[in-house]
């Protein structure tokens, strides 16, 4: 890198500056306010741009490949309407840990706080849903904050963080020499040393506890009963491994949260399914009867735990997590280590002295269902089941599937036997419907070679479908499939078993066509109402891949499927209404 | 006010802490709080030896558990440098309260004075009607000023909310 200072307007100091952060995808759409940006990008083909249908698919976009790759994700956007188009995706990506760095443009200072054309105050909107903002008005503090908001962004527990860069300060000239990371972490930016010298939990955390850690293996030995639980966290810090091993040497059932998914292999004997709400009766059954529950980068939100009280109450309730604020926010536990996943289960492990056998515990768990088990269909309709078997088994192992929210997303996650972080890409927190196809395309655009596979729902596919042209126009393979079942299935579920099947304003009985829809968007579209259709249909799919256009497969299923099990919201967690 | 008058255990704590100085923080500070659902009974600020820091002294009504979370939230706010707990019996906590009273006759002219020195408060303005004083104190102190002038007539009241420090080590 040419170390040399250079005199450069805003925009090629913020261009140089991605460049430093090794960024060369960044997706987005231009406007006003941006223009200066845009104009300078025209100039960089070593960076591509993604342009979306809608600031929304973009903002997902840029989650998804932040979280398939492991990068933080850029999305770049206008003011106004530009900006406010992405809260969602910006709220989105804080509910999930995902690392992105949103760039909005905003009016000139000069013309801020007059209600001038497309102004809006987005850091103001976005300041509980990111990590942090920025407000850039002058270039002379351009480069340095853009350095810090990647910094902030991917360290710690990661998160979005929000730049809006004020016009001027996009074209004004401003002295500019190339940093690496690196050094700019070793004492360039005041505030950052100070937040690495203070362990501030924005950027990092305290030295891990050896005292804990020793504790914890002493617990273990202790234990007879014991359940691991693989969180959101496991896959940010890539601890898959660690984490494997830690189960294999405890002998220990492992229950997965939405956010786990990946982090635990979806064949090991060990994994018991999900937990919660919707979770399997081996996880459920096991977090009531455990003597010891060791919670790894999960949060015990409300969809887990259910109700607080009654939740493993048998045990003792040990947590490690990188975010201190997140100890016994919604559980109150017994021990809890403060830390990356990575380190602290590398650190435990050195400190087990025994490897477990817990066999007459594992047949006790394991004598409930791990999985989900549907009726065969009586009327020749296609089941969710018969969709995910068909798709596990048609589509290559290593497929990355993101999803919409409902019920084909706790299918798809009941079903689908993930191996690696970064393999499930969903919207666990924040639930966020119309995130799975922006997403899948982010997911694409940083993993070329693998196939990606959208599930989604008709009404969820029906929000932000126009994302279909972004797939269409950038020739990218991604396979969507619909669980149609022409209703709002997850809240008709509800509707169903709580509100006395009063099924206010949830039926879908309506268009598009969404194979008609596929076709007018240039990709390949097909309804499917049996299961030789569907297996036709996906073989299709993964043979054509090379024509570089999309599938949308519209699977045609019963308006009364349910996903099994289920547990009331705030009952015990072995209350299930549906088994 | 509410929330504090039906539950018992509800607490008066004073929260010190610091932040950089620069356009933005205060917000993101309060937002912070009444996302939590707090209300925030007191708030002082004003720079420190380093006028690149701002310290903010509030006091909310919370429990022991609620109140450990809230500081947590807030140690993860980027401007925040550090956040402390003050133990009351460790530390000073003073306000500075302005009155303006009506004095319209000699004899009420002086019982406020009077109210004022056991107060160690000061006449800062007298016109032939009103008097405004200054007392500091903390909020029980300020409280008992408040009432004993209220039989005269409290025109106008101001107060700077609290703002408070450790005492010395010994």
């Amino acid at each position: 890198m040419d170390k040399i200072t250079r005199k450069l307007d805003g925009s090629e100091i913020l261009i140089q500056c991605l460049l430093e952060q090794g960024v060369d995808t960044i997706f987005g759409y231009p406007g006003g306010a941006i223009l200066n940006v845009y104009d300078k990008l025209y100039d960089h083909p070593e960076i591509r741009h993604i342009l979306t249908a809608h600031e929304q698919g973009a903002s997902h976009a840029a989650d998804g490949y932040a979280r398939s790759t492991g990068k933080v994700g850029v999305c770049f956007a206008t003011s106004g309407p530009g900006s406010t188009n992405l809260t969602t995706g910006v709220a989105t990506a804080y509910m999930d840990s995902s690392p992105v760095v949103f760039i909005t443009c905003n009016v000139n200072s000069d013309l801020i706080g007059r209600d001038s054309f497309q102004e809006v105050d987005i850091t103001g909107v976005t300041l509980p849903i990111t990590k942090c903002t920025y407000t850039v008005s002058d270039v002379k503090n351009l480069a340095d904050t853009v350095r810090e908001a990647f910094t902030i962004a991917r360290s710690g527990r990661p998160g979005p963080v929000l730049i809006d860069i004020q016009k001027n300060a996009t074209a004004d000239e401003y002295e500019y020499s190339p940093v690496t990371p690196d050094e700019y972490r070793s004492g360039l930016n005041k505030r950052i040393s100070r937040l690495i010298e203070t362990h501030h939990p924005s950027i990092g955390y305290p030295e891990i506890d050896i005292k804990a850690v020793e504790k914890l293996a002493e617990m273990i030995d202790a234990s007879e009963k014991p359940l691991l639980i693989c969180g959101g966290g496991v896959v940010r810090a890539n601890a898959s491994e660690e984490f494997r091993t830690l189960a294999n040497r405890m002998d220990s059932p492992v229950a997965i949260t939405v956010m786990g998914g990946g982090a635990f292999g979806g064949y090991d004997p060990l994994k018991t399914g999900m937990i919660g709400m919707h979770g399997s009766q081996a996880s459920n059954m096991a977090c009531d009867a455990c003597d010891l529950l060791i919670a790894v980068g999960c949060r015990f939100s409300d969809r887990v735990t259910l109700n607080p009280a009654g939740f493993a109450k048998n045990a003792k309730i040990v947590h490690i997590d990188i975010d201190p604020s997140e100890i016994d926010k919604n559980i109150k536990t017994d021990l809890h280590i403060i830390g990356d996943a990575k380190e602290i289960l590398t650190l435990l492990l050195s400190k087990l002295k025994n490897d477990k056998k817990n066999d007459a515990w594992k047949n006790y768990v394991f004598s409930f269902r791990r999985e989900t088990e549907y009726d065969d269909p009586e009327n020749g309709t296609l089941t969710p089941k018969q969709i995910l078997s068909a798709a596990a088994e048609i589509l290559p192992q290593d497929t990355i599937v993101t999803t919409d929210v409902g019920q084909h997303q706790m299918w798809a996650i009941q079903h689908f036997k993930f191996d690696y972080p970064g393999q499930l890409i969903t919207s666990g927190g924040f639930g966020t419907m119309g995130f799975g196809l922006g997403a899948a395309i982010g997911v694409q655009a940083g993993n070329p070679e693998k196939t990606v596979l959208h599930v989604t729902g008709d009404g969820s596919f029906r929000m932000n479908c126009n994302e279909l042209s972004t797939e269409e126009y950038y020739k990218m393979p991604i396979i969507t499939l619909i669980f149609n079942n022409s209703t709002l299935g997850m809240v008709r579920q509800w509707q169903h078993l709580i509100y006395k099947e009063r099924y206010s304003q949830t039926t879908l009985d309506r268009g598009p066509d969404f194979a008609k829809l596929a076709g007018a968007y240039g990709v390949h579209g097909v309804i499917v109402r049996d299961e030789t259709a569907l297996r036709k249909a996906l073989t299709d799919a993964v043979n054509s891949r090379s024509d570089g256009l999309g599938w949308v497969i519209d699977c045609r299923i019963d308006i009364d499927e349910m996903v099994r099990p289920m547990v009331g919201g705030n009952s015990f967690i072995t209350n299930f209404m549906l088994y | 006010m509410q929330a504090k008058e039906n539950n018992k255990n509800l607490k008066r704590y004073t929260i010190v802490t610091a932040m950089d100085n620069e356009a933005g923080v205060l917000s993101q500070l309060a937002h912070l709080f009444s996302r939590k659902g707090y209300n925030i009974e007191t708030i002082a600020a004003g720079w420190t030896v380093d006028q690149n820091v701002t310290r903010f002294t509030i006091e909310i009504y919370s429990d022991e558990e609620r109140i450990k979370l809230l500081c947590s939230q807030l140690r993860k706010l980027v401007p925040i440098h550090y956040v402390e707990i003050l133990d009351p019996s460790k530390s000073i906590r003073r306000e500075l309260m302005l009155v303006r009273v009506h004095a319209a006759d000699r004899a009420s002219r002086n019982e406020i004075i009077q109210i004022g020195n056991i107060f160690r408060g000061s006449v800062i303005d007298i016109t032939p009607d009103t008097i405004t004083l200054s007392v500091t104190g903390d909020d029980q102190k300020t409280q008992a000023f408040e009432e004993l002038l209220k039989e005269f007539g409290i025109i106008e009241l101001a107060r700077t909310g609290i703002v408070a420090i450790e005492r010395g080590e010994m």
